[in-house]
């Protein structure tokens, strides 16, 4: 992401990049149908923000990992176990779709993905609601679905015997058992919580999520505020008014994108976290831009080991050096997300047993998808949820410090939680797991 | 009483801003008839303008609060002029006298190509121009801690307010252009230049929308899509008030930002439907809205 330093110096290379994109859009939406499907290449479906709100903070960067991962594939240029060619020793064909639009306009690109654009897989979605539009016409088109990102508790409950979804971002209850298992760890003696979500599902059921895993955790608070302005409002002069009169020692959000940077902007100027600790499960996407307008301190958390939280490994050490090279900006979680996602189909893609320089069936993708254990950006991720369609994996929460020196935001006291003490088990509902106070979790 | 004092000023600053918001549409649909749905777009050029003008003068770390401000309005001013010039001269004014369901569908078009221009100009990366806003400081009010910049912003409304209801109120030009809202035809036959006093009308209402957006950009991510958002909002105030009135534009404000600050401390599960709720009961009960005229239908 760019800083407002640097503006007005890349506006004609913006300009460039923009004319250009429109011109690789337009050409490539000429030639989709165009091209044969069986043209000896994998097609891979890759859905994510393009336009909107969600664009800038989350799917431009995982479009930008996206390209970097898949030119390296096919160049044979990554790390062990990835350095073979492509996918199986075929050339990947990335076909690149905007996910705004709402979910009936996504499930009708999905089915041109499929259907008219012949695509061997898709990975994708950001949006809660386009996952869960998207499942079962990926199950009915038999379409190796692999979701990065949206982290809808719903997926798999809806869907109970998936065979061709899968997801390797983490459910969104682990965002919020993890913010909590954090806060009991380096604070536990704070008492008064407030909150402050976007007013649809995502902002709703993390909040429920927080504060029923608080009751378990931290029995001793209270809720003093909790406040639901309306996505993307921008302005939240009166809901930081409320919540400074409430006097709460941590306030909990799970905002995003614009709205959060935005919260934060204006919750500091105002004094609100000089007097409570600001806690943001989203809050990594922006480690770039705070800089000194947000206060040492905060919590920030990035929905699992990705972004700043990935550890460091031989793929990730490769990942951030060339998506810094090619992006003048390190990866943020939805960037590491995504090249996750990619690295997770390749390596099931390759354990199907197809015959090298073939792009091997969906179902024997799936079989060898299901319950695989494969090393990624972010660490070891294993499917070990929903019948080996979910991954599990750790969560990391840090505070978030600003480096004037080297301008530039940097995490300490970085705590992490292994995925089996944050994931609820198969056959329970995140809802049902918490208020059963988390049985057979498994904390380190 | 502390919640109390918060309601009373929240409500006031957002009051300011939806002002600031819905007076350029306001006074475009007073005096063209024209349902301006690109009032969004010029709101967020404004926010654009703004971020880049201010990153490129604090670009080296160094910058005048005060410096920063006057480059704000200029900014405004110049975005303003620009784009409205071109799209009232290469649009609009071939459209003019064409029915008004006609110019929303013209101006939506417009909506949707702009958000797409200024993707191309500006990307899609979230600009933070905080300079300004941070600049002032807070001051500390009935224990409360407030922005001086959010402070600053209800005189900038009160400013353009008293200013846009003297121009029209006690300057010729003014006179000539409740002229033009009163009866266009009758006007032109009184020789007035009805299609000169659209163009400066259309320029003052697009120029108002950039200052929106460009003295909104300090304080907020500029992102795609603000606009958007904006218009929605603007609409409310606008039809609260009464379409093309600058007295009903700062009434729906008032009463709109006052409710929905009650509405985030006594009842917050009533704020996202609180400013769509003030706007169905005003027009249960005056159609008009709060400051319209009832206007005999021509046959």
């Amino acid at each position: 992401m760019k800083t407002v330093s640097t503006h007005a110096t890349t506006f004609a290379r913006r300009l460039s990049a923009g004319v250009a994109a429109l011109a690789i859009t337009a050409s490539a939406l000429a030639a989709g149908t165009a091209q044969a499907a069986e043209n000896g290449k994998f097609r891979l479906g890759i859905v994510t923000f393009l336009s909107g709100p969600a664009a800038g903070p989350f799917g431009v960067p995982s479009a930008n990992a996206a390209k970097v991962v898949v030119d390296a594939l096919n160049a044979g240029k990554l790390p062990a176990p990835y350095n073979t060619i492509g996918i199986n020793g075929v050339e990947i064909e990335p076909v690149l779709i905007d996910e705004a639009g709402g979910a009936t306009k996504q499930v009708e690109e999905f089915r041109n993905l499929v259907e008219r654009q012949k695509v061997d897989a898709v990975v994708g979605y950001i949006s809660s609601g386009d996952c869960l539009a998207i499942a079962p016409v990926a199950e009915e088109l038999k379409t190796l679905t692999v979701f990065y990102d949206c982290g809808t508790s719903r997926l798999f409950v809806d869907n109970k015997n998936p065979q061709y979804v899968f997801r390797t971002g983490l459910d969104a209850a682990v965002d919020n058992i993890g913010a909590v298992r954090y806060l009991a760890a380096t604070h536990p003696d704070v008492t008064r919580i407030a909150g402050i979500q976007q007013n649809y599902a995502w902002g709703q059921d993390s909040w429920n999520d927080f504060t029923q895993s608080l009751k378990q955790v931290m029995p001793k608070t209270q809720m003093v505020q909790e406040q639901f302005p309306k996505v993307f409002q921008g302005q939240y002069g009166a809901e930081i008014s409320a919540l400074s009169v409430a006097r709460p020692q941590v306030v909990h959000s799970s905002f995003w994108g614009g709205d959060m940077e935005a919260f934060v902007l204006q919750a500091n100027a105002r004094g609100l976290l000089d007097d409570a600790i600001a806690l943001l499960t989203c809050g990594e996407s922006a480690i770039d831009r705070y800089k000194d307008q947000a206060p040492n301190g905060m919590i920030i958390g990035a929905r699992g080991p990705f972004g700043a939280f990935a550890p460091e490994n031989e793929l990730n050490t490769w990942f951030k050096t060339t998506y810094s090279g090619a992006f003048t900006m390190a990866p943020t979680y939805p960037a590491t997300k995504m090249a996750h996602a990619i690295l997770g189909l390749k390596y099931a893609a390759e354990k199907a047993g197809a015959k090298p320089g073939s792009v091997p069936a969906s179902d024997a993708i799936a079989k060898a998808f299901a319950g695989a254990t494969f090393p990624s950006v972010s660490g070891t991720a294993t499917m070990a949820r929903a019948n080996g369609h979910q991954n599990v994996q750790e969560i990391g929460y840090g505070e978030y410090v600003y480096d004037s020196k080297a301008e530039k935001g940097t995490l300490r006291n970085v705590k992490t939680f292994s995925g089996d003490c944050v994931t609820p088990p198969d056959g329970t509902t995140s809802d049902e797991w918490i208020k059963a106070d988390f049985p057979g979790a498994k904390c380190n | 009483m502390q919640s109390l004092f918060a309601v009373f000023i929240d409500g006031a600053i957002y009051a300011s801003w939806l002002f600031l918001v819905a007076a350029g549409l306001t006074v475009i649909y007073g005096v063209m008839r024209i349902l301006n749905m690109a009032h969004g777009s010029f709101y967020a050029i404004g926010a654009y303008s703004a971020a880049s003008m201010i990153g490129w003068y604090f670009a080296d770390g160094s910058g005048n609060a005060w410096v920063s401000f006057l480059l704000l309005i200029v900014c405004a001013l110049a975005a303003g002029l620009v784009v409205g010039t071109i799209i009232e001269r290469g649009l609009l004014r071939y459209m003019y006298g064409r029915d008004e369901i006609l110019m929303v569908i013209i101006t939506y078009a417009l909506l949707l190509i702009l958000e797409d221009v200024m993707k191309i100009v500006w990307g899609v990366s979230p600009y933070f121009a905080y300079q300004p806003y941070t600049a002032l400081g807070r001051v500390s009010m009935m224990g409360l801690k407030m922005s001086t910049y959010d402070l600053m912003l209800i005189g900038v409304a009160i400013v353009v307010g008293g200013a846009l209801y003297a121009w029209l109120e006690r300057t010729t030009l003014g006179k000539i252009l409740r002229a033009v809202i009163h009866d266009r035809e009758v006007a032109s036959a009184m020789g007035v230049n009805v299609a000169k006093m659209f163009t400066i009308t259309f320029l003052v209402g697009a120029t108002l929308g950039t200052l929106a957006g460009a003295l909104t950009a300090p304080a907020i991510s500029v992102v795609p899509g603000i606009g958007v958002e904006v218009i929605v909002l603007a609409f409310a105030v606008v039809v609260v008030g009464g379409l093309g009135s600058i007295e009903g534009a700062a009434a729906g404000a008032l009463l709109v930002g006052l409710c929905r600050a009650a509405a985030v401390h006594y009842a917050p599960e009533f704020e996202l439907f609180v400013i769509y709720g003030v706007m169905s009961l005003v027009l249960a009960v005056r159609p008009q809205g709060l400051f319209g005229r009832t206007l005999a239908r021509k046959i």
